[in-house]
């Protein structure tokens, strides 16, 4: 094939006499159809125009409807009228000519020197065509021809006044005309194929038939494309407007016509102009007219250029089964039997292809070397077998282990398609483990998403290579797990591998056939199993790991534990496995969570994808099976905290109320410290939330103490503190917020401010400052608040609000303008990152040449492990 | 008259190292990168931190500047 490389496009303006050339019939009559149903001659609907039923043939070229491109017809208007798209460049040409003689008005030897400007610097020409324009307006009389020039005004869209007198599209063409070809080279326009006189309107072009089609109903009657419409309109004024000028109407009714004339070829072309009432439809419905047509999300471009369509593609609500594989999808029968997959037929499987064209309903086409096909059904079966070879193709439905690809939108990032493996199943949803949720970002509230056949080898193959869900663990943004276990799924395995929890013989013998165990281990609790000797069997039997876990974090953070003392744990959170035994320690977000869990990133970065897979594949089993029959349930009862902390929780409050006078009154005297680069009040806000938050920190920790014993003892209850502590969801604050106080309302990173005149609610005294009437509330919601905290809570909970409605759409429209500009940068065999030009934008990705998907969390080598490993060779 | 900068901007720890390459330098770095100059990314004739050097257009600046991934790296632009 002859490849050419586009240099470039122009832009140009038809000229009249271009319109007429390309004019295969001159549009006379304003009626589409005669009464006998056919095409008027000489009419909108002329055959000359193109076909669009299919049999005829095209009266301009002969074609059938397939190949006629259809063909454009003219319109002469009497009277000719303004093209509103351009009244604002025939304002600026106006604005500074001259009318008498055409002339830029501004001295001969300056246009000179403007000329040689440009001559100079072609980039300029954009800076001197204002520049030229700011001047010559200026001027009063001609300094060519010493005449007077008028005061032009415009009356937007169309309507121009000249010394307040209405001017006509014939006297402004007449003025236009006369501008002389090198004045207007300086407003940029290049004479040879745009002339202004051109943006009045002579002569119309009339889209084909093919570009506004007529609908025929069911009960026969036609009804006309708006197009249509519109140009019905534009030539019945018309003629209209010929008939009152042949009879010599008035000027006033000629004028009125002209007018109406005008306003019909303005909404012709956008329907939408500012200061023109929209044209409506017989239904009262504005009309979709040109520049409707194009513009906008359901516009010509980013609907059907940007967005087409695709077949082997199905969209149905997804649901959740823990019970197939990351890389499975549950495909229902009903949408099983419509797509379909070519399968090529070669020496090798030719066997088993011409077994699955025997089988009923397996195989749908035939397709034959030279690509005619033909349809498979029990009548042609037996010759259809005969004929079949190697180098035929066989349309076949999906079955079980088809590779296709998967996605929910909006497509954020590559994670946002993945390829699964079929499966097809009872039900009418789309399945999927609740595991991949995360990288679409799926929940099962309704959400619908949708799948893509590949057709090709080469598809196939590219989609399980770069897009298979088991290979996509690791996210390529930050180097640690994506695709994760989150929620009940962390939860679950916090019980299965608490100290507490312990199975008889016969529940851990069903657990170890879940997960396939071929040696069974003996008992370790006595005649019982522990919940960790059944995690282990998830495990490789080489996997080392040591690490703390999220509870020791909690716990740490809220200053319960001070050195650490590794094994010897008191709350079992160190966490170590050696030769694939869990030895100590609880499995949490640590292990598990996303971007940090260390199991799963060892699971999927040392050991073949497999291995991940199948671990995910039996903790849902597992966790599933247990969390039904354990129970893990919340209730309020659980928020209630006891005597002793109620009466420290009264202390704290106490004790701040105190601190906050004492600030307050250090402030009105003035000898509150300043913080550096603060003034005295910043500061004082600043010190108030300080010091609550600290009260709140002080009772968290209290708290969090007082409810750790529900998990960590030895008869456990599975409720808000797992989630806590194995921070699968909700922290200390939430169950602050809950049982101790809420504590400092807050609006944009600050105590509130703004609400009646020096005071936030009438119910304060008007300048008071202090901690109660600054929005402080020391009740929680168990409790429940009084009035005035309930008001302060409310501003803090607006703001949250407002915040997640405007930056989901703000950040909406962010991705899309810089996906739009950064879709074609590409990184390079030589590692340059470049445009689809070939420019350099990096002389290395990302200026070390790392992607960052195979480094261990954004560090291309990950330090303390090989010190770890070091010291273990030691 | 404009006001005059009583320092080189150059001298700021914040602004990264500018350097005008000499034609011979400038080319084999071309044919090292195996690009034109044409593909090379774009600095202004007067940008504050080149404008010392006088350049002329087509000349090719290295701009050494620090990385929060690779520490130091290396740039180039063409004087346009």
């Amino acid at each position: 094939m002859l490849m050419k490389k586009i240099n470039a496009v122009e832009f140009n303006i038809l000229s009249p006499a271009q319109m007429r050339k390309m004019s295969s019939l001159e549009i006379k009559t304003p009626d589409t159809y005669d009464k006998d149903g056919y095409p008027m001659e000489g009419g909108l609907m002329d055959p000359h125009l193109g076909v669009i039923n299919p049999g005829l043939r095209c009266k301009t070229c002969g074609q059938k409807m397939k190949y006629c491109p259809g063909h454009f017809g003219s319109l002469e208007l009497v009277r000719p009228v303004i093209h509103s798209e351009f009244s604002r460049r025939l304002e600026v040409l106006m604005h500074s000519t001259c009318q008498a003689c055409g002339r830029i008005t501004i001295p001969e030897e300056k246009l000179q020197k403007a000329h040689a400007d440009i001559e100079k610097n072609p980039s300029d020409l954009d800076g001197m065509a204002k520049k030229i324009f700011t001047k010559a307006k200026k001027e009063e009389t001609c300094p060519h021809c010493k005449a007077k020039k008028g005061k032009l005004l415009l009356d937007k869209p169309t309507n121009y006044f000249l010394d307040k007198e209405r001017i006509y599209p014939t006297q402004i063409r007449e003025w236009v005309e006369k501008i002389p070809d090198d004045d207007l080279a300086l407003f940029g326009y290049n004479v040879e194929r745009i002339r202004p006189e051109w943006f009045i309107i002579t002569v119309m072009p009339v889209p084909p038939i093919t570009i506004r089609p007529s609908i025929t109903l069911e009960s026969g009657i036609k009804s006309e494309d708006d197009l249509t419409h519109k140009l019905v309109d534009i030539i019945r004024i018309n003629m209209r407007l010929k008939d009152n000028i042949d009879a010599g109407a008035p000027q006033l009714i000629i004028e009125d016509l002209w007018d109406l004339l005008q306003y019909h070829v303005t909404t012709y072309f956008d329907n939408n102009t500012a200061g023109v009432p929209p044209a409506k439809h017989r239904s009262g419905r504005a009309l979709r007219t040109i520049v409707q047509r194009l513009k906008g999300k359901k516009g010509r471009f980013r609907h059907n250029l940007t967005g087409k369509r695709v077949n082997f593609a199905a969209r149905s609500t997804v649901t959740p089964d823990p019970f197939i594989e990351i890389s499975e999808i549950g495909i229902p029968k009903s949408m099983a039997k419509d797509l379909t997959v070519p399968e090529i037929i070669t020496e090798w499987n030719k066997k088993e292809i011409k077994a699955l064209v025997k089988e009923e309903g397996k195989a749908v086409y035939m397709i034959r070397p030279d690509e005619t096909r033909k349809r498979i059904d029990d009548s042609n079966k037996e010759e259809i077998l005969e004929e079949l070879d190697v180098g035929y193709k066989i349309e076949r439905k999906i079955h079980d282990g088809d590779i296709v690809l998967f996605n929910r939108q909006p497509s954020l990032h590559r994670l946002s398609m993945l390829a699964h493996k079929v499966r097809i199943m009872d039900g009418k949803t789309l399945k999927i483990n609740p595991i991949v949720c995360k990288p679409y970002n799926a929940d099962f509230d309704g959400d619908e998403m949708n799948i893509h056949i590949p057709q090709t080898e080469e598809g196939k193959t590219e989609a399980k290579e770069l897009m298979f869900v088991r290979n996509q663990v690791i996210s390529p943004r930050y180097g640690a797990p994506v695709i994760i276990l989150d929620e009940d799924g962390v939860s679950g395995l916090y019980v299965l591998t608490l100290n507490s929890t312990e199975f008889t013989r016969e529940d851990a013998m069903r657990y170890f056939y879940e997960v396939g165990v071929k040696d069974i281990p003996k008992p370790d609790r006595g005649k019982k199993y522990s919940g960790k000797l059944i995690f282990s069997q998830m495990l490789p039997k080489d996997l080392d790991l040591e690490y703390q876990t999220t509870t020791c974090r909690i716990l740490k953070k809220s200053g319960m534990c001070k050195s650490c003392v590794k094994e010897k744990c008191q709350y079992d959170a160190y966490l170590k496995i050696e030769k694939g035994q869990l030895k100590c320690g609880v499995i949490d977000a640590a292990s598990l969570g996303e971007a940090q869990g260390k199991i799963v990133d060892a699971l999927a970065r040392n050991y073949p994808s497999e291995v991940v897979e199948k671990f995910y594949f039996y903790v849902m089993r597992i966790i599933c099976d247990l969390l039904t029959k354990k129970g893990m349930t919340v209730g309020l009862d659980e928020y209630e905290i006891s005597d002793k902390a109620i009466s420290k929780k009264k202390k704290i409050i106490e004790d701040v109320t105190e601190e906050a006078k004492k600030l307050l009154d250090r402030y009105r005297r003035g000898t509150l410290k300043h913080i550096p680069g603060r003034t005295l009040s910043e500061s004082f806000e600043i010190n108030m939330m300080r010091l609550v938050a600290k009260a709140k920190d002080q009772l968290q920790a209290e708290i969090l103490k007082e409810k750790l014993s529900t998990v960590l003892g030895d008869d456990p209850e599975y409720n808000t503190m797992v989630m806590i502590l194995s921070g699968s969801r909700g922290s200390a604050i939430n169950l602050m917020n809950i049982a101790g106080f809420w504590g400092q309302a807050s609006v944009r990173e600050g105590r509130p401010k703004r609400g009646f005149h020096s005071r936030l609610i009438p119910l304060n005294k008007k300048d008071d400052v202090g901690l109660e009437a600054g929005g402080f509330i020391t009740t929680n919601f168990m409790t429940g608040m009084d009035g005035r905290e309930f008001f302060y809570h409310s501003m803090g909970g607006r703001q949250g609000e407002v915040d997640t409605g405007v930056s989901t759409k703000v950040s909406g429209y962010l991705y899309r303008r810089l996906a739009n500009s950064l879709k074609d940068l590409m990184v390079n065999h030589d590692g340059t990152v470049r445009t689809a030009n070939k420019n350099v934008v990096q002389f290395k990705y990302g200026e070390d040449g790392i992607f960052p998907m195979n480094t261990i969390r954004g560090q291309s080598v990950d330090i303390e492990e090989e010190f770890r490993l070091f010291n273990k060779k030691r | 008259m404009g006001v005059f900068l009583v320092f080189s901007i150059n001298d700021h720890f914040l602004v990264p190292k500018h350097y005008l390459l000499p034609k011979e330098q400038a080319e084999k770095i071309l044919a090292e990168l195996v690009i034109t100059a044409g593909q090379l990314p774009v600095i202004s004739k007067t940008d504050p931190a080149i404008k010392e050097f006088k350049p002329l257009r087509g000349d090719i600046v290295k701009i050494v500047r620090n990385s929060q991934t690779a520490g130091k790296t290396i740039y180039y632009r063409v004087v346009g």
